[in-house]
């Protein structure tokens, strides 16, 4: 499918069609858990987008090497040492950015985003494309972070990055604690139903088994799924 | 001694609740969660990796800092994970075919979760020696089920529940989440209340 499809294509759909938060639901984990202030969102969202165009680059150019049984733990070491590299380079320039994000830096290593556009998408097509793949997911990434940290940090204290909007007596501090989290994903989520619906696309599902990475293996799928509700996995 | 380790427990289990309140493991707390039976044979997988994990890494961490190589943590510990993973599967097939039946299924989808890596580096960012490890994991694992088996209870009711159409699915199941989250709220303090 992949070369039919302009470069431009590749990076848009991963702004809002196939936006790996709102519509794939991948990488729930660290956008629950980052979103408490627009900063930190943002050192989340670059250091992952930097994790996944890097580890997509090289994962693509070595497509044609990499055996298909081994994949997988290839995948992994090559993603692993991205986020040792990212994780180094944060630590010495930005400890600021490596404190608020604390485990959940080196953790950027099983999110799910990344190795699941490597098996989807780097592994099956090229450098350029799925450069580009990378960017356009990440760029998407970083947009639901942000979105979800904005409301989360405006409403949890009265600012945002600093700037007082209101006074931080009127701040319901619940948002920027972890309920306040699944609360504003949940409306997100609700809402990028709303206007998906609106154009005819399904809803985003959590798809169980088949979105994540290590479906191929697993044992569960044969069975009948996670939760019975195995569907056409829709990914790549 | 005794009452450090209880404090760890504790703490893990309810106030630094991994899915409530670390939103670590989240995809099969909103993924494996539709129902009981499959949640708790999740969490008890969870559990035996977790442990398994701390107690493999536990002594490789240390080598790797003793030859000041602590760098390559991240890469060794998701893959030393994923081989052990690989490992415990292929043995409990042979030898315990009873126990792969019941958590070997959920084997293959613990290697990437977040939860196992998650402990395997907190434990080494708290400093924590080798006995304290192990009951950090066991209380994260415990507080992973018991998240789970309450909110499998909590999905269990929303199946019959007439949901407004926009928030079917995911809206709702994350609401109900953030419910459940302000219920271990309610624990905040409580270590401080009770070994302070």
């Amino acid at each position: 499918m992949a070369e039919k499809k302009s470069l431009g294509k590749e990076f848009t759909k991963g702004l809002i069609a196939e936006n790996p938060v709102l519509r794939l639901v991948l990488g729930t984990c660290p956008t629950l858990a980052v979103s408490t202030s627009v900063t930190g969102a943002l050192g989340m969202g670059l250091a992952a987008s930097i994790v996944l165009i890097c580890s997509n680059i090289v994962i693509s150019a070595l497509r044609k090497i990499i055996p298909g049984k081994v994949r997988i733990p290839a995948y992994i070491v090559i993603i692993a040492s991205f986020v040792t590299i990212v994780q180094m380079i944060v630590k010495a320039y930005a400890p600021a950015i490596d404190e608020s994000l604390g485990v959940y830096l080196p953790l950027i290593v099983v999110n799910c985003i990344i190795l699941g556009r490597a098996e989807a998408f780097a592994g099956k097509n090229g450098v350029l494309a799925s450069a580009v793949d990378g960017m356009g997911m990440g760029v998407g990434f970083t947009g639901a972070l942000l979105a979800m940290a904005i409301v989360r940090e405006l409403i949890g204290t009265g600012a945002i990055s600093g700037l007082q909007i209101f006074p931080a007596e009127f701040a319901m501090i619940i948002f920027i604690l972890p309920p306040g989290g699944f609360f504003v994903f949940g409306m997100l989520m609700a809402l990028a139903n709303k206007i998906a619906e609106s154009k005819g696309k399904p809803k985003a599902e959590l798809h169980g088994c088949e979105s994540c990475p290590m479906a191929a293996n697993c044992s569960l799928i044969s069975k009948g799924g996670c939760d019975d509700n195995v569907k056409e996995a829709t990914v790549g | 001694m005794t009452k450090a380790f209880l404090s760890i427990l504790i703490t893990a289990i309810l106030t630094e609740n991994f899915l409530l309140s670390k939103f670590l493991g989240i995809c099969p707390f909103l993924g494996v969660s539709k129902k009981l039976s499959t949640a708790s044979g999740m969490s008890l997988a969870v559990i035996f990796v977790m442990l398994l994990a701390t107690a493999v890494t536990y002594p490789i961490n240390t080598l790797l800092v003793n030859n000041d190589m602590a760098y390559l943590q991240t890469i060794v510990f998701i893959l030393v994970i994923a081989a052990l993973v690989q490992l415990v599967e292929i043995v409990l097939k042979k030898y315990i075919p009873s126990l792969y039946s019941a958590l070997g299924i959920y084997l293959p989808l613990i290697t990437t979760n977040c939860a196992v890596l998650g402990v395997v580096i907190l434990n080494v960012d708290n400093g924590y020696n080798f006995a304290q490890s192990m009951v950090n994991s066991l209380g994260a694992g415990l507080g992973f089920m018991l998240a789970m088996v309450i909110f499998a209870g909590v999905r269990e009711r929303l199946e019959s529940c007439d949901i407004p159409k926009f928030m079917q699915g995911l809206p709702i199941t994350l609401v109900a989440a953030s419910l459940t989250s302000i219920s271990f709220l309610g624990f905040t303090g409580i270590v401080d209340g009770i070994f302070g």
